[in-house]
Formats: C-alpha cells, structure tokens, sequence
C-alpha cells in the first residue's frame, strides 16, 4: 500500500492506496473527479490529460505513488464558480464535441499547449493536440475552438 | 496489473541495493514505456524502484566536443534545450518526434536506451553517433549497447547514468511515425562523424541497425541524390498489422533519402 498526498485543484488530499493504482484510478475512483476518462488501454488516446505541476500528462499512464507531492489540476478545476475557462468556452462556442468523452482530456492538453504557443498556427495546433485522439468531429471544430481560445487568451 | 511494491530510490547507491537485494525488481524513470507493459500483463515485476528524480541522473550539458544528457532527462527537456538545439539540433528534433506532448513530459532518455523497443527513436541516435552509455559500472559504446529486440549489454542490476554524445559535423534524423502511437515504423539517423558517415535505422527491424550500403555510398560522397538507388533488403525486417516488411524497406528508403537531404540542407 501506498500512502499518497497530493494537491487536486488546489485542495489537499490524502489516500492510501495499493501501488499499482494508476493516477487515473486514484483521481476518479477514490477522489470522484469523474471528469478525467479512460479511454484506452494502450497510452495512446489521451482522454485521461490531466496536468501535473504544470504539464500535460496521461494519468492513465502513471502511478499514482509517481504524485505524490504534485500538484494536479484536472477538468474540474478549470472553471472559476460558474465562469468557464476560455479554453472550455471556446469549446461550447465552437461546438468542438459531440459525445463529448475525448473532451477533458482535449481541453487539458489545450489548455497546455496554449501556455507555450499562446499563438499558433493550424500546422502548430495539429502537432501539439498529437496526444488526444477524437472519434467524433473530425478536428475541424477542435482547431477552431483552440485558435479561438488562444485569442481570448491573449 | 498484477501487484507490485513501489519504491522511491533515495540515490543511486541505494537503487542499486534494491535491486540486488530485489532480483525481480525492475527500475522506471518516466514509465511511458514500462506501464503501458505492465497493463498489458508482459512483465510481472516484484518492485518498481523509480529512479526517476535521482540527481544523479539529471543535466544536460556540453563537455568538450561532447554532448552529455543525464538518464532521467525527459524528451520535452531535450527538445526544448538550447545547449541541445545548439549543439546537436537533429537530437533536439528526434526528442520533439517522440510519442507526443504528454509522453514526452515523462518520458526519459535512459528509459527509452534502456528499454531498447525496436521503434524508439533515441537508439538510431546513439547509434550513428557511436554514443557511449554510462552507467553505474562502467562505460559501453553503442555499437555493443544494443543487441536486438529489448535486448541491450546491461548486466543484471546495471543502471544507466547518462549518455555521452560525440558531437558531429552534421547529422539529421527523419521518421515515418505510426499515427496513432507515434513510434517509428522508420526512422533513420544519419551522422557525419569524425569517423565517416554512419547511417542507423530504426522502427523497421528487430532493433537498430547500421544501414551499411547507405554508408559506403555515402563514403563516396555526401551528396543529393546518393541514396535514391538502394534498395533495402525486405528480408529481415519487421512485418505486423501496421506495415508489411515491402512497406518498411520503401519507408527505410524514403526517410533516408529525407534524412539526407535535411543533413545537406
């Protein structure tokens, strides 16, 4: 067993949890931010974006005992009370989701990317959102919404 | 996954004890490589000894005609370095390849040599660059580091340290990455060297591999064009649902000739 403290949007947490809990696992099943998704099993699609100490991880793909520490910011701290964060406004104005299951994770790895090309070009957006894989809206939207975000930003 | 105990190495020193006294420990760094493993249940590791923030393992910096990146560098650290675009801008740009964003803010260098998957990039690098491995015992050139499929020189309980690049002339790398995983189905890296021109392949066979014939041609000359007449050998490369071993040979081919004339340009 593991015994993990950590900062999840801004509060602190404690939990003891077996080694092998994912970071994932820990954020959804024993915290209950369901917001961050699994997606897959293979680290490819990124629907578990979440960020640690500032970066654009796959919690899917770390331990939670590799948190301990950090400082984690999920889907559900983007929004300040009832104001969403650009990123996620962009989203709704540009109607970038339809199901809407890859889009915590798109709006995390955006909200990232944004932070070192607060200025992208469409090439610059594909390369940055590599890491999130979408089924439904085919980007289009996506790469609108982010280029609206980026100039909301500004 | 199975259970398994984790455990924060205190120093390398201490690394090293556990592993010895743990012979079904296995270490991880950034974890991008052993997780998504042990989620598919290929490895059943008794401890996990993270040696991911050792200081030790840290620095990248410039040691006379030498480039020297520490184990647990992660890939965005690489690819963002301007002592690394300065010095040797074709490995700040395989960095920038690898995986993607998220991957790369945990992935490390020692991991990606360590672990030696057939399609990581770092290993086409070392390669043509006749990179030295260091590790806590001693030092090994990579032209005996990497030995086939996962398969490296590491003794058991060895622990990569840094990597030691001699810096080239010139040198550039080009890949045709999977799209969905980002790993090389080829990559090739090509090197003027103090030693010649070295050419390594990866993504396409059981592990990196010089490219001889692309290196006696381009012994001849290193010139536009040199490539466009080789045809690699289809026979032992790697053949799986993403691409035949026809397609890999064409995919050797054309990141070759790419990876050429970016070193021209």
């Amino acid at each position: 067993m593991a015994k993990i403290t950590l900062t999840v949007n801004g509060a602190p947490h404690a939990r003891e949890v077996e080694d092998r809990t994912l970071l994932v696992d820990l954020l959804r099943d024993h915290l209950g931010l369901t917001g961050t998704h699994v997606g897959c099993d293979t680290s490819q699609c990124g629907c578990c974006t979440v960020h640690l100490n500032g970066r654009a991880v796959k919690s899917c793909t770390m331990l939670a005992a590799q948190a301990e520490g950090a400082d984690i910011v999920t889907i559900e701290g983007l929004a300040k009370g009832e104001t969403l964060h650009p990123v996620q406004q962009a989203f709704t104005d540009c109607h970038a989701l339809q199901c809407g299951f890859c889009t915590p994770g798109m709006i995390m790895a955006t909200a990232a990317f944004l932070k070192d090309n607060p200025n992208p070009t469409d090439e610059e957006i594909y390369r940055g959102l590599e890491g999130n894989i979408c089924r439904c809206t085919g980007y289009i939207n996506i790469v609108k919404a982010v280029k609206q975000a980026a100039q909301t930003m500004k | 996954m199975f259970q398994f105990n984790y455990v924060k190495a205190k120093s390398l020193a201490d690394a090293a004890a556990l592993l010895k006294a743990n012979p079904e420990a296995k270490l991880m760094s950034g974890g991008m490589t052993l997780l998504p493993t042990l989620k598919q249940g290929l490895a059943q590791p008794s401890h996990l000894v993270d040696i991911g923030a050792l200081p030790e393992l840290t620095g990248i910096e410039v040691k006379g005609d030498t480039l020297v990146i520490g184990a647990a560098t992660r890939h965005c650290d690489v690819a963002s370095s301007p002592v690394v675009k300065k010095a040797l801008p074709a490995l700040a740009y395989l960095a920038h390849q690898i995986g993607d964003p998220q991957v790369r803010n945990r992935g490390t260098i020692g991991g990606s040599v360590a672990n030696n998957d057939p399609a990581a990039d770092y290993p086409s690098a070392l390669l043509a660059l006749n990179a030295t491995v260091v590790t806590n015992r001693r030092e090994i050139a990579a032209d005996n580091f990497f030995q086939g499929m996962f398969a490296t020189a590491l003794e058991e309980g060895e622990i990569v340290v840094r990597i030691v690049f001699p810096l080239p002339k010139r040198a550039a790398y080009e890949k045709f990455p999977h799209p969905a995983s980002g790993y090389a189905m080829a990559g090739v890296f090509i090197a003027d060297t103090a030693a010649g021109v070295r050419v390594a392949v990866t993504g396409a066979g059981p592990g990196v591999f010089r490219w001889n014939d692309a290196e006696a041609a381009l012994a001849q000359g290193l010139k536009a064009g040199v490539l466009d007449a080789l045809h690699v050998d289809a026979t032992d490369l790697n053949e799986d649902f993403h691409a035949s071993r026809e397609y890999r040979a064409n995919l050797v081919q054309v990141m070759g000739k790419r990876a050429l004339q970016k070193l021209l340009a």
